[in-house]
């Protein structure tokens, strides 16, 4: 089956994203494909770039990048939610007259259109939130 | 009965059950009724729980540094979001009754909840 994830938790403060990633894993073990992982709410805070947990924590931004490299899991991030929390990626950086970007690929901003348009196009769309 | 049964038919149901200005749930939730609404859907709102003081009469904005949701909820009409689904139980739970609500609503009871969830195809849960 084809999975989308919703994750509308922020890391490390709410079990969300910890869970959506445990899912993610299961869903693969078991011959599934996580086709999106979509990030709403505080939920994009999972896309901070400069995230740098203790050694000792699981690295959740790091596990989602691998979720990508390894799974071709596309990784996509609600624009609006995130611009207002300060995650920017090079162009909206420029933009909006910041230095530097705290939202680089495989990472993508995009719009809420998109989520709705991941609801239809996988098998079943299973929200995370905290 | 026959209201919800009949008129629970759509693409998109999204859920509300935050209150306004404690946090961004409701507007981040309401930013996706419209988005599903620009994009041609037929959407549904289900206030629930906390939910239900969303609709609260009389909400200003601007003391609380929150932009607040009143005006959203104005705008819904504009966006053909009619179906305004409440659960009375959270509205009784809470002291409230539909004349204290800004909109007129469609009242649910919590074993009609299930033909409402039914009867979309798509359900987002704020």
């Amino acid at each position: 089956m084809r999975y989308a994830l919703l994750v509308l938790g922020g890391p490390y403060s709410h079990q969300a994203a910890h869970s959506a990633l445990r899912f993610a894993h299961a869903a693969i073990a078991r011959g599934h494909r996580v086709g999106t992982v979509f990030f709403y709410h505080d939920g994009v805070y999972n896309a901070a770039h400069f995230a740098a947990p203790p050694q000792d924590e699981p690295h959740l931004v790091d596990a989602w990048r691998e979720l990508q490299r390894t799974q071709g899991t596309v990784l996509q991030v609600c624009v609006a939610a995130a611009l207002r929390r300060g995650l920017l990626d090079a162009r909206e950086a420029e933009r909006h007259g910041k230095s530097g970007a705290s939202l680089e690929s495989p990472f993508e901003l995009t719009g809420l259109g998109q989520l709705l348009d991941i609801g239809q196009t996988h098998e079943r769309l299973i929200t995370f939130a905290p | 009965m026959s209201e919800i049964t009949e008129a629970s038919h759509g693409d998109l149901l999204v859920m509300l059950r935050h209150a306004p200005h404690g946090g961004l749930w409701l507007r981040e939730a309401l930013d996706l009724a419209l988005v599903g609404a620009a994009f041609g859907q037929s959407v549904s709102l289900l206030l629930m729980g906390d939910g239900v003081w969303a609709l609260l009469q009389g909400q200003g904005s601007g003391p609380l540094g929150q932009k607040g949701s009143q005006s959203t909820f104005e705008m819904l009409e504009m966006y053909d979001i009619e179906r305004l689904y409440v659960d009375v139980d959270s509205l009784a739970a809470r002291g409230l009754t539909r004349d204290d609500l800004l909109l007129p609503v469609i009242e649910v009871s919590t074993p009609e909840l299930s033909t409402v969830l039914a009867g979309h195809r798509q359900i987002f849960n704020f």
